[in-house]
């Protein structure tokens, strides 16, 4: 009998979703899963109009409004005229296509990287795309999901299909287990501080170890959310029970002995023993802290306590000369900690981290207390589900009472196209997943952080190591 | 789509590494509907003050910028959002080519959807032609694409690295999509076969 070649869990995934390859040409890759959002997609549908093509597969797409819906009262009109025309088309789209959307108007509207899972949309071994970067998010359920151009986003419209140039491999091990005060935000973080926002070019990764293994489903989402933030295609963690579970029951999922076939076919999912990565990296779980960003991409992150690099200490001049303008645009001193420095705002929210066990870290924080007076703090919950359990819960009661302003479900202040946004020169600490200039507003400065990094920093008004409250 | 062989032009330098496509064009400006005129978005807040008025050291308010079809960007250019505004910017602001160390893949594959080339090259040759392109506005490059060959300034040329279907799309002038329908018959079979 010829041995069977070990593989890991991506090539398992891709090699069942190629359709077909011709020499010296990409493969085409069968998606399983479309989501849609209004920002990326009224040119992809143009095109089909355009083109006289109907949408191949409808059900297999799923629509939200996420990066543009205001996060105040939704009974009253939108103001920005371009957002209500985003909005109108993506409504009409769906509608002659057929497709399942959820505006603002359903019980289930939120960020398309909140609502999938919830959905029950996500699941193991699919392929995922959506016009976001991302899309990522989806591999926490040991799906291979990514972020497409709008380009793609009509072929896939059009085909049900994709051409991907088949990426490498990357292992990212942590074993271990988390310090108090240190979540899945931490993790990621301090893995880009590694790798660089480079580092995972060109890669799919796969995260392993018992500190994956341990974690719930919202925190493997944090986690492979940033996946794109080190470079990488994709990133994923292997299905488990804490995966099923997750999943049981949700609105489109398999029912009754179609789940049970579905879970067994999923447990086959996970790598083979010994199939080997292209690159592989380890961290210990014991000895990584609470994270904060300090420059202006996701890689310019250290521990809480650690001094800002100094860059009149690094020898490559490009990089040097990087770390000058990311230091002068966010008016941050090298040779010191952060600790201390007083912010303007804290928002918790975004595809990274609002989902309710976020939320539930912040407010077991914030219970009781008050923010400071000098920090305006934004609790925007990820979708209308987790909006009513946290109602439900007591959450948003606490955050209320603390001196915080509790939204409605969107990307809000993230992207910051929705009028949520800073003043230039403000400082934010963020939960969200991008400090790029500008990201929150033009001249803003954004800090990210961790849940419990960000709700300790709204006590304090100022820059703060969680573990020193809890 | 027009067919891409071979561009000749001018150089604009970039020399920052990590160039994100919220710098290329900032989310407010992600609001429109169709792809046309968002050259004029392109970097904005690194062109304009926050009263809108042109900085005089951003390299594309220079004169030397205008016309130039080649951009020369720092390392992992594209790196963050998907968005395909950016590479539409770029194109309309006037670039056909960008040249640099790496590309993010996202924003590469967007790249060449729009005929827009990306271009990468070793680190002492990007380092070479920066230098160069820094201190003259003047300098140029040629881009045979079918032999995947750029000229520098002096007389040497280097082979980048483009993948032969993405090149094939290129000099024909074929878009993907028409590439993918021709196999629509391969999609039905798979779809059966689950």
């Amino acid at each position: 009998m010829a041995a069977i070649r070990p593989r890991t869990m991506f090539e398992k995934i891709w090699e069942s979703h190629v359709v077909f390859q011709e020499p010296d040409c990409p493969a085409l890759l069968y998606i399983d899963l479309h989501l849609i959002h209004e920002v990326t997609s009224p040119q992809a549908f143009q095109g089909l109009r355009e083109k006289g093509l109907k949408v191949r597969q409808p059900s297999k797409t799923v629509a939200t409004v996420d990066h543009i819906v205001p996060t105040t009262d939704r009974s009253l009109p939108i103001t920005d005229p371009q957002a209500a025309e985003l909005i109108a088309q993506l409504q009409t789209n769906c509608r002659e296509n057929g497709i399942e959307l959820h505006g603002l108007e359903s019980r289930h509207q939120g960020i398309v990287h909140v609502i999938g899972p919830e959905l029950g949309a996500t699941q193991p071994g699919m392929t995922v795309v959506c016009g976001d970067s991302h899309t990522a998010t989806h591999g926490a359920f040991g799906a291979l999901a990514f972020g497409v151009g709008t380009s793609e986003v009509e072929h896939v419209l059009a085909t049900q299909c994709l051409l991907q140039n088949r990426p490498r491999t990357m292992e990212i091990r942590v074993e271990g287990t988390l310090p108090p005060g240190v979540t899945a935000k931490d993790v990621i973080l301090a893995v880009i501080g590694r790798i660089g926002v480079g580092g995972g070019t060109g890669h799919a990764i796969e995260y392993t170890g018992s500190a994956f293994r341990a974690m719930s489903m919202e925190e493997r989402m944090t986690v492979c959310n940033m996946s794109i933030e080190g470079g990488a295609r994709a990133g994923m963690i292997a299905p488990d029970d804490a995966t099923f579970n997750f999943l049981c029951g949700r609105p489109r999922v398999p029912q009754g002995e179609a789940w049970d076939a579905a879970v067994a076919a999923w447990r086959c999912l996970p790598g083979d023993e010994g199939a080997p990565y292209d690159r592989s990296i380890a961290f210990d779980a014991a000895q990584l802290e609470p994270m904060i960003t300090y420059g202006t991409n996701p890689g310019m992150a250290i521990p809480i306590t650690a001094p800002v690099p100094d860059p009149a200490r690094m020898n490559d001049a490009v990089q040097q000369s990087a770390l000058r303008k990311a230091l002068g645009y966010m008016a941050i001193e090298p040779g010191k900690p952060l600790l201390g420095k007083p912010i303007d705002v804290v928002f918790i929210g975004s595809c990274t981290n609002s989902r309710i066990i976020d939320l539930r870290a912040a407010a077991k924080v914030l219970r009781g207390k008050k923010v400071s007076p000098k920090v305006r703090v934004l609790v925007v919950p990820g979708s209308q589900p987790i909006k009513r359990q946290a109602e439900a819960e007591g959450l948003a009661d606490v955050f209320r009472q603390a001196g915080c302003e509790w939204r409605e479900a969107g990307c809000s202040m993230c992207i910051a196209m929705n009028g949520d946004m800073l003043a230039s020169g403000q400082y934010s600490v963020s939960t969200s997943n991008r400090n790029f200039e500008g990201r929150q507003g033009p001249g803003g400065r954004t800090l990210l952080a961790s849940p419990l990094t960000a709700a300790a920093c709204a006590l304090t008004g100022v820059v703060t190591d969680v573990r020193t409250l809890l | 789509m027009e067919p891409f062989t071979k561009l000749t032009g001018r150089v604009v330098p970039l020399p920052a590494r990590d160039v994100d496509t919220d710098q290329i064009i900032p989310a407010r400006f992600l609001k429109v509907t169709d792809k046309l005129g968002l050259g004029k978005c392109l970097f904005h807040d690194w062109r304009y003050d926050a009263e809108g008025r042109p900085r005089p050291d951003f390299i594309l308010n220079q004169p030397r910028a205008a016309g130039a079809p080649i951009l020369l960007a720092g390392d992992n250019f594209g790196c963050g959002s998907s968005r395909e505004h950016a590479p539409w910017a770029l194109a309309s602001f006037g670039f056909r080519a960008i040249i640099s160390t790496s590309f993010a893949d996202i924003f590469r594959g967007n790249c060449l959807k729009n005929r827009l080339l990306p271009v990468i090259v070793d680190a002492a040759t990007h380092a070479a032609l920066m230098e160069r392109a820094l201190a003259d506005p003047a300098t140029e490059v040629g881009i045979d694409l079918a032999s995947r060959t750029l000229a520098l300034p002096g007389g040497a040329t280097v082979t980048f690295p483009i993948d032969s279907f993405s090149k094939q799309c290129l000099l024909a002038g074929v878009d993907q999509l028409g590439y993918i329908l021709k196999h629509a018959d391969k999609i039905a079979a798979y779809e059966h076969g689950r």
